[in-house]
Parts: C-alpha cells; sequence; structure tokens
C-alpha cells in the first residue's frame, strides 16, 4: 500500500464549512511563478479589494528569491509580474490564479525565466500563427517516493495492460486525472485530452491547440492544477523523465506544431522543410529540451520505449521510434502537423516552443540567438 | 487487503472536483477493443459542444503498439464511433462513444468483428431478430482470488449463494447495484441482475435487443462493469473458469427470436432454427470464445449446469443441454430459445454475427459464406 500524506486525512467536511463562508467583495489572488530550479513552482496569496477583470488590474508583487533558491539573502527582492489570468478551482470564483514572470531586482529576466525570450520571438512569427499541442506525461508517486498503487516492496506485472487501461489492476489513481480534469476546464486552461500511460501509475494530459505564448502559459498553470490536485489527494505527480529504471517507460512531453501555412493545402511541403532544419539543429535542441542542458534526457531517449536514440535525429511517418512523427492522416491529407517527441516531461515548456519557433519559423540569422 | 490503494482516495474530495461548473466544453470517452479480444481501452477529448448524434463525434486516433494491434513503426490505429452513452462517471453532458477500430490502411482490426457483425445484421433486418444476452462474471480482490473469500482457501460449498442474501452469502453486491444504476443512467438496455451459484458471482441481463444493439450494449455494459470495479477497488473477471473443481464457471447464455418467433406458431421456427445448429456445432465453439473454443473447453465439461463441448442437445427446460427451450415457451408454442454455449468472455458480435449466418441465412459447414 503506498503512502499518501497526513494532510490528506485532514477532514475535508470541515474545510468545505469554512471555503464555503461568503468572502464580501473581497478577492484572494494566488500569484504562481516558476522557480530557481526550473521545475518548481510555487505560489502566495493576496487579497484584493475588488474582482480584477484582466490582468491589467493587476499590480506588480515582489517576493524573497533566496529561499526559492534565485537570489541571495542580502539582496534577495525579486519581483513577480501578472502575465496570465485564469479562475481558481480551488478556492472558486471570483477568485484568481495568475502565473507571474519573475524579475531581478534590476528588472532583468531571472535565469529560469524563460518566457521573456520565448515573448520576443512569438511577437516576431505572430504572422504565422503557430499553433502548439504539449502531451503532458507524470508519474503519481506516494509520498514514500515508490510509484502509487505499485507493491509495496516490489513491482507490478510487465508493461502492455496499463496504456488507456480500465479497472483496479490496470489504472491506478484515476481519481487525480478525473479531478485535474475539471480544475482544468474550470480555471479556463486549454486542455484538451487525457489517458492512462504505458507504464503502470503512469498518466498524460494534453494541453493546446495555443497559439504562440499561450502554450507556455496554459501548460504552467496546468502543472500547477496537478500538483495542488495531488495535495489535495495526498500523493506526489512527478515530472523525472525516467522515474524507473529497467523495462519501464519514460515520461515525455511531445510536442504538436504547425503554422497556417502547415495547416492549409498542400502544406506538407512546409512540415518537411520545418523537419529538415530541426535534423539540423538537433544537438541544440536536446539542451534545450529538459531543464538540465540533456542530461535528463540521456536517460530516457534510449531508442527503446517509443524513444529515439538521444544521440541521433530521425523522422517517419506514424513512427513512434523517431525523434519527429508525422500522423499518417498528416501524410494522407499532406497537411496539418508534426509532432517533435524529444522533449522530456520536465522541460521548460517556454524554451521549447522558443527553440521550435527560432528554428522552423525565424528566417533571418540576427537577432534570434539570445541564448538561455 | 484485497482493494486497491486508488479506492481510498477520499471520494469526499474527488466530489468537490467532479462538481466544477465546465461551460460548454465536453469529455467525450472514447473506448474500443484492444489486441486481445476481451480487454477494453479508453481516452478522453474536450469537445466545445455537446454532440447530439454519433455523427457529429469526430474519426480519432491511438497508439497500437501499445494495445497488442500494432508495431512502433506503423503504429497509428483508427476510431470510428459508433454508439453513444451518457457518462455515469462524470456525469451530463459528458459522453462515453464506443468506436471501431481500423488498421492503418483502414481495414477492420483483428479483434475489429463488429464490422462484419454489422454486415451481416444489416442483411436479416426485416425479420428482426432480438437478442438477450445474460452476462455471468466473478468478481476478485487486487489478490487474484475471490473477492470476499478466506483469503488461504474456500467458502463452503455451493448452494446457498444463487439468489441469496445476507453478509454469508451475497458478496459485494454493491459493485452490482452500483453498476445497474449506472447502466440505466448510461442508457445501456440492462433487464435485470442476481447473485450466482458460486460466491463472489453474479449475473446481469441486456437485452432485449435489436441487431447490432445487442453488442453495443454489451460491450459498453462491461466497459461500465470495470470502471464501476475500479472505482471501489475490485476486479471484474469474465474468466469462464476461474476456479477449478466444484466450483461453477460463468458463460454468456444468448437468448435469441425472429418475428416469426415470436408470432402464433413460432416454436415451429425455433426447432428449425435449433436443428440448423445442431449440425453447425463447432464453427458455434469456435465463435462462443476469444481463443476458438480453448476458453470453453474449461467450462463445458457437462457438470454445473453445462453442456460437454463435444456434444450437441437441445430440450425443454434443460440446463444441461447446449440449447434450452423455456417451458413457457414449449407450452405457449412461440417465443425464445437460450442458446448456453457462449462463454463469458466471448464477444457478442461473433456470438450474434453466428446465431443470424446459422438460422437466418441457413449456412451450413465449417467456414462463414462471404456475400457481396
Amino acid at each position: 500500500m503506498s503512502y499518501v500524506s497526513d494532510s490528506s486525512s485532514l477532514n475535508k467536511a470541515l474545510r468545505q464549512q469554512y471555503l464555503s463562508l461568503p468572502q464580501g467583495h473581497f478577492c484572494q489572488v494566488t500569484y504562481v511563478w516558476i522557480d530557481g530550479s526550473g521545475e518548481g513552482l510555487r505560489s502566495k496569496t493576496r487579497t484584493m479589494d475588488s474582482e480584477p477583470k484582466s490582468i491589467t488590474d493587476l499590480t506588480e508583487w515582489n517576493f524573497d528569491g533566496s529561499s526559492t533558491g534565485q537570489s541571495e539573502g542580502r539582496n534577495s527582492d525579486m519581483l513577480l509580474i501578472p502575465v496570465c489570468m485564469f479562475r481558481d478551482p480551488f478556492l472558486l470564483d471570483p477568485n484568481k490564479l495568475v502565473l507571474c514572470e519573475v524579475l531581478k531586482h534590476t528588472r532583468e529576466p531571472a535565469e529560469s525565466n524563460h518566457r521573456n525570450s520565448c515573448n520576443k520571438v512569438m511577437e516576431k512569427v505572430k504572422n504565422l500563427h503557430p499553433w502548439f499541442g504539449m502531451e503532458q506525461e507524470y508519474t503519481l508517486f506516494g509520498v514514500d517516493g515508490h510509484p502509487y498503487g505499485w507493491p509495496r516492496l516490489g513491482f507490478p506485472k510487465p508493461q502492455g495492460p496499463y496504456y488507456c487501461s480500465v479497472g483496479a489492476d490496470r489504472a491506478f489513481g484515476r481519481d487525480i486525472v478525473e479531478c485535474h480534469y475539471k480544475a482544468c476546464l474550470y480555471a479556463g486552461i486549454k486542455i484538451s485530452g487525457t489517458n492512462a500511460e504505458v507504464m503502470p501509475s503512469q498518466w498524460e494530459f494534453q494541453v493546446g491547440p495555443c497559439e504562440g505564448i499561450e502554450m507556455g502559459d496554459h501548460l504552467w498553470m496546468a502543472r500547477f492544477l496537478l500538483h495542488r490536485v495531488c495535495e489535495d489527494f495526498g500523493v506526489v505527480a512527478t515530472l523525472d523523465p525516467k522515474p524507473m529504471t529497467g523495462d519501464w517507460n519514460g515520461a515525455g512531453c511531445h510536442i504538436n506544431v504547425s503554422t497556417e501555412q502547415m495547416r492549409e493545402e498542400g502544406g506538407i511541403e512546409h512540415i518537411e522543410k520545418a523537419i529538415e532544419k530541426l535534423g539540423k539543429q538537433h544537438a541544440e535542441h536536446i539542451r534545450l529540451y529538459d531543464p538540465h542542458g540533456g542530461e535528463d534526457n540521456k536517460r530516457r531517449l534510449t531508442g527503446r520505449h517509443e524513444t529515439a536514440s538521444i544521440h541521433d535525429f530521425s523522422a517517419g511517418v506514424a513512427n513512434r521510434g523517431a525523434s519527429v512523427r508525422i500522423p499518417r492522416q498528416v501524410g494522407q491529407e499532406k497537411r496539418g502537423y508534426f509532432e517533435d517527441r524529444r522533449p522530456a516531461a520536465n522541460c521548460d515548456p517556454y524554451a521549447v516552443t522558443c527553440a521550435m519557433a527560432r528554428t522552423c519559423m525565424v528566417e533571418e540569422e540576427e537577432d534570434v540567438h539570445e541564448l538561455e | 487487503m484485497a482493494t486497491s490503494a486508488s479506492s481510498k482516495l477520499s471520494k469526499a474530495v474527488k466530489q468537490q472536483y467532479m462538481d466544477l461548473p465546465q461551460g460548454d466544453n465536453v469529455q467525450a470517452m472514447y473506448i474500443w477493443i484492444d489486441g486481445t479480444g476481451e480487454g477494453l481501452r479508453c481516452k478522453t477529448r474536450t469537445l466545445d459542444s455537446e454532440p447530439k448524434t454519433i455523427e457529429e463525434l469526430p474519426e480519432w486516433n491511438f497508439d497500437g503498439s501499445s494495445t497488442y494491434q500494432s508495431e512502433g513503426s506503423n503504429s497509428d490505429m483508427y476510431l470510428i464511433p459508433q454508439a453513444m452513452f451518457r457518462d455515469p462517471f462524470r456525469k451530463d453532458p459528458n459522453k462515453l462513444v464506443l468506436c471501431d477500430v481500423l488498421k492503418y490502411n483502414r481495414k477492420p482490426a483483428e479483434t475489429n468483428l463488429r464490422q462484419m457483425c454489422k454486415k451481416i445484421m444489416d442483411m436479416v433486418q426485416n425479420r428482426h431478430p432480438w437478442f438477450g444476452m445474460e452476462q455471468e462474471y466473478t468478481i476478485l480482490g487486487t489478490d487474484g482470488h475471490p473477492f470476499g473469500w478466506p483469503s488461504n482457501g474456500f467458502p463452503g460449498p455451493q448452494g446457498p449463494y444463487y439468489c441469496g442474501v445476507g453478509a454469508d452469502k451475497a458478496y459485494g453486491r454493491d459493485v452490482v447495484e452500483a453498476h445497474y444504476r449506472a447502466c440505466l443512467y448510461a442508457g445501456v438496455k440492462i433487464c435485470g441482475t442476481n447473485a450466482e451459484v458460486m460466491p463472489a458471482q453474479w449475473e446481469f441481463q441486456v437485452g432485449p435487443c435489436e441487431g447490432i444493439d445487442m453488442g453495443d450494449h454489451l460491450w459498453i455494459a462491461r466497459f461500465l462493469l470495470h470502471r464501476v470495479c475500479e472505482d471501489f477497488g475490485v476486479v471484474a473477471s469474465f474468466d469462464p473458469k476461474p476456479i477449478p473443481g466444484n466450483w461453477n464457471g460463468a458463460g454468456c447464455h444468448t437468448n435469441f427470436s425472429t418475428k416469426e418467433m415470436r408470432e402464433e406458431g413460432g416454436l415451429k421456427h425455433i426447432e428449425e432454427a435449433i436443428e440448423r445448429l445442431a449440425k453447425r456445432h463447432q464453427y458455434h465453439i469456435r465463435a462462443y470464445d476469444p481463443k476458438g473454443g480453448l476458453d470453453n473447453a474449461r467450462r463445458l465439461t457437462g457438470h454445473h449446469e453445462t453442456s460437454n463441448i463435444n456434444e450437441f442437445s437441445a430440450g425443454v427446460a434443460n440446463r444441461g443441454a447446449s440449447i434450452r427451450i423455456p417451458r413457457s415457451v414449449g407450452q405457449e408454442m412461440k417465443g425464445y430459445f437460450e442458446d448456453r454455449r457462449p462463454s463469458a468472455n466471448c464477444d457478442p458480435y461473433a456470438v450474434t454475427e453466428a446465431l443470424i449466418r446459422t438460422c437466418l441465412l441457413s449456412e451450413e459447414g465449417e467456414e462463414p459464406m462471404t456475400y457481396k
């Protein structure tokens, strides 16, 4: 039996009594940001006198960066700049969740703030109307660090029966998936689907299609909601790209990409051009597809378990062992989108979409090299 | 403890999330039969409005290499919506959608027996064939032992359990009650339930259904059963002989009639149909479980209210025969008959198709005829 947190056994009916208290005209706004690790999320809440109707109603805030791995103690104030607002599925209307960019005290972007440069590139290519869809895989763990639902001192039966499965011996933790889906719909996140994954206790949700900077915003907030829902149930979601060694699948964040030209008649030509360009930048993209310059993905992209090897770039129609897969119906209809299967589950979607836009969509070479 | 870890997650917390409004968004869960011919898989997508008819649901695809249905290098398979039901887990306006599976070349997948069944049913529409199938199943703990049985042993011998009441006789009734209500909500034609002869074994009946509806409704009823069991943390097994020895097996007796059989003097047509079945016993045995008869070989022994797999027999009110004519039908000289041979894990498309071919299309011999 996996371990759930003590907090999850606090009386939720009691909690509900308090959360049902009316709050007058006050509004609770929770600011959410990415910390110094580039993977972790932090949040804190403030009261506002009235419900903010748009992002412009929200003011800047600050926080202690020395407690989030983002600055030194003697000069620790960092700035939170609201960039995207959502409804709050935990505290409910009129309360809000606000995704923020982090700036240093000099007002330069913090090291793990990849949104800033991503936004600049997306501005440049906005006439191409780039659409993205990302498939976020994750694994549920108990607080004991073992996958949730796995036998305490061992392993379940080998992979085969779990993908898209139903049944108590195959699908572990569906409640979390269901609740996260509803929370995302309520919040206004563009969640487009869910499924059980190949490894038991592993799940996937998809966010998109999102245009430009929206992809990173929606995916980061969806991740926040996932961690928060898991916290309520007393389990943990990990985005580690290879949580279990051995004959167990890793976790990725496949990204689906298209421009307006690719979606139109004869778009396959533009898809193939884009894939050619990607082929020439393999090492550069691998560096940007996880938060540790490719080190995380080394454990995952082995060439087995439906991955391509990290060393080679390959592409193919309906081929799940390739770096880039062209879906079969795209091959048939000669238009649509392509799927880059390389990003790790813990990638930064701003870094990934930025790299994709730079390599495939920006024509000029000049002001493009703002390396993270 | 025999129930899953997931079943112990807080359902009060879950309810809070499931109550969140979802605007115009609709969750459609696509369900299909995997490469084993017995397993069911599912995944969900968001639609931006409620589909009123099956025609409004788009085609989809999935990774067949993860469901024993294709190779990784050419893994895309298609999902074609065929029947829509209300979702008793996520509730209105959300839907469950039963799908056909096609290979990459758009031919039916090996375990897609619906396509051929539909073709055959279309040929005999004017005969109005009605079916009712009696689905038996056993509830198991996650340890694989029947639910409620002592962990290293057996309960008292069969006798008190059939239609029994009491904690010492009926094991797992909650599952049955929940499943029944879920089927009624979903729109599945469930017509009854009862406790079966072996403890922890139960039965539900679906019908009367005309033509292709029988297979559709039974497969969705099975999905609902697995999903309800998952929620409770137990497992439903359709194994035709889950416990060897002096314990009943599990079948899927199929009741069948045509308009002629149901009308005055219909008994004559019933007897003609049975005569044709008598000449084609092996053909039907091969169609009546997913392993061409090997599963049923463990069940159809001639004991425990079964007929022997090697012989065909028929009789009024005879539960030891292959075909039983209910006593009331014998008296009123019209009605239906019961084929007791199909195993619990049969594919209802294969079973109903075989009955039509032999009884209505007058086929003979070991091979099915090819039409058009």
